[in-house]
């Protein structure tokens, strides 16, 4: 279970401050799926940071299962990440290792063995039709191709939650699809989805949960959401 | 845990591997470092060498009138033994110090010739004094000055060779000092470029020690590699630096040898060269764990 409880993010940089996020509350239960739209710059992004704790909120709390994100301590932030794959919205590959290196990584991450690595991390590139890539490094590989590298990557670990953030921006609406499907599958499997994205088309089909995120204010969270772009 | 070490090894190389032309940037400063490690040991030991071979010469003597008795002579060397600033008193005798004077001049036929036609031992018994410091002979030779024996002598040198011996003592004590300050001063910036260097490498990686971090991988699993690759950084420039030093050394030993004539730097090398490599190895490996591990602290706090 995931809890925002009036979660604020201000960015200050050189004396001028960014609201990122303001005073933002809601929960999202286990083996939900939930979108969460809105312009560009409203915050969607912001919300993964938090969560993950990359940024720490300037208010506020942020409650992920028997976590407090921001008292959590250095040593249990691995864990915490490790139960959380994210498909982030500029990739993050390692640059230095290939697609099967990079995959491999998050596995290798956890202590998990020599073995299991080089059963799944396979599958989990063909999975996202990338075994043909398997031992290409990330500046070998098109946009859309990294993206597929990125949601391999955040998948392999059964995590219990996958973030993805705007996971479909670089893909032909063929793969876009592919990947739609594929975190569908993996929420009935038992896995929680949050899903950012632009994509009209995306939200309307799904016809779950969205959250509406406009400037940084939550306006609109309702069950079997539809897209509206105000 | 072991697979744990072993993928840090293996990152290790890997980075190490991938990052091509910066680990070589990052190698070359690291082995220059080492080469003026190197560079400084070399330094010191020549300068010890021909400081002590340069005090070794320094000395005071004491020539006895020629009707002295041995036995005054040498209850004059026991009360000098005394003193605390004596490290060393050498007896020569009369007729010692003819032979010693015939080996010296023996390819000198004007010289032997002249003193065969002499009947008498010219030369004069001597107790040749050595000090623990340059800077000691002054007290000694005040301590001659008053002694009650004073009548038997018939010259010290010091009284000649005052100002030269105080003048060596001091450069000694400065050269000492100073060569200290220098040495401190030189290492520090070669250990500061080496660090700079190893952080701006690790600078260069600071997004993708992000993302390690973000993908839940632990500060150790993280450092782990870093840290290997210093260790690699370490030895090959520790390895490095010797293969280079080694030829340096060997031609220009003989050129030493003409100024510091009491020491064969090449053969002091060779026969070293395993402690030397030790101290690189040492110095680089210590210089490459450090530098890494301070440098990337500052990335894992994300
Ligand atoms: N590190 C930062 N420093 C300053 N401002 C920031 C920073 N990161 C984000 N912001 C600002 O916070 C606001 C929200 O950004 P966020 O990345 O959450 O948007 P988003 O909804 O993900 O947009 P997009 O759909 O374009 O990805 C934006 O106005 C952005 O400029
Ligand atoms: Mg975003």
């Amino acid at each position: 279970m995931i809890i925002f409880q009036n979660v604020s993010k201000f960015y200050n940089n050189n004396s001028h401050q960014t609201t990122a996020l303001e005073d933002a509350s809601f929960t999202i239960n286990s083996k939900e799926f939930v979108s969460l739209v809105g312009k560009s710059g409203a915050g969607k992004s912001t919300i993964v940071k938090l969560l993950i704790a990359e940024e720490k909120p300037t208010n506020g709390r942020v409650i992920f299962g028997s976590y407090d994100v921001n008292k959590i301590k250095q040593h249990e932030l691995p864990q915490l990440r490790r139960r959380i794959g994210v498909i982030f919205q500029d990739f993050r590959l390692l640059p230095n290792k290939t697609s099967f290196e990079n995959v491999a990584f998050a596995l290798e991450a956890a202590g998990r063995l020599q073995s299991d690595i080089e059963e799944f991390v396979p599958q989990a590139l063909e999975m996202v039709g990338l075994k043909d890539k398997m031992f290409n490094f990330p500046k070998e590989l098109s946009g859309g191709e990294k993206q597929r590298v990125a949601i391999a990557r955040a998948m392999i670990n059964h995590p219990d939650m996958i973030i993805a953030d705007e996971p479909t921006g670089n893909l032909d609406p063929i793969n876009a699809w592919e990947i739609i499907k594929l975190l569908i599958k993996i929420n009935e499997l038992g896995t929680t989805v949050l899903l950012a994205t632009h994509n009209k088309e995306i939200i309307n089909y799904l016809e779950r949960r969205v959250i509406n995120l406009e400037n940084g204010r939550i306006t609109r969270d309702e069950e079997k959401g539809k897209y509206i772009l105000v | 845990m072991l697979t744990t070490l072993f993928r840090i090894i293996k990152n290790g190389f890997l980075s190490f591997w991938r990052n091509g032309w910066l680990s070589m940037a990052t190698l070359s400063i690291i082995i220059l470092a080492l080469l003026v490690f190197e560079g400084i040991i070399i330094f010191n030991i020549l300068t010890k060498t021909a400081l002590t071979a340069l005090q070794d010469k320094i000395d005071i003597s004491i020539y006895f009138k020629t009707n002295t008795p041995e036995d005054e002579i040498l209850k004059t060397k026991k009360s000098l033994e005394t003193l605390a600033e004596v490290k060393n008193i050498e007896y020569i005798p009369r007729d010692k110090a003819l032979e010693i004077f015939k080996e010296r001049h023996k390819n000198d036929s004007a010289i032997s010739q002249s003193l065969e036609e002499l009947q008498d031992n010219p030369l004069l018994a001597s107790l040749n004094i050595k000090a623990h410091n340059p800077k000691e002979y002054v007290i000694i030779s005040g301590h001659l000055d008053e002694a009650s024996f004073k009548g038997w002598f018939e010259k010290v040198t010091y009284a000649q060779n005052a100002v030269v011996i105080e003048r060596l003592g001091r450069i000694i004590d400065t050269a000492q000092k100073g060569g200290l300050i220098l040495i401190i001063f030189i290492a520090l910036i070669a250990v500061l470029v080496t660090f700079n260097t190893i952080r701006l490498a690790i600078y260069s990686n600071r997004e993708e020690i992000g993302i390690m971090r973000l993908v839940g991988a632990s500060n150790s699993f993280i450092r782990g590699p870093y840290v290997v690759e210093g260790i690699i950084y370490g030895t090959i420039a520790g390895i490095i630096s010797i293969a280079i030093a080694g030829p340096v050394i060997y031609f220009a030993s003989p050129y030493i040898k003409i100024f510091i004539p009491e020491i064969n730097l090449w053969s002091y090398f060779a026969s070293h060269l395993f402690t030397f490599l030790g101290y690189q190895l040492l110095f680089g490996i210590g210089l490459g764990i450090i530098s890494s591990s301070i440098a990337i602290s500052k990335y894992l706090r994300i």
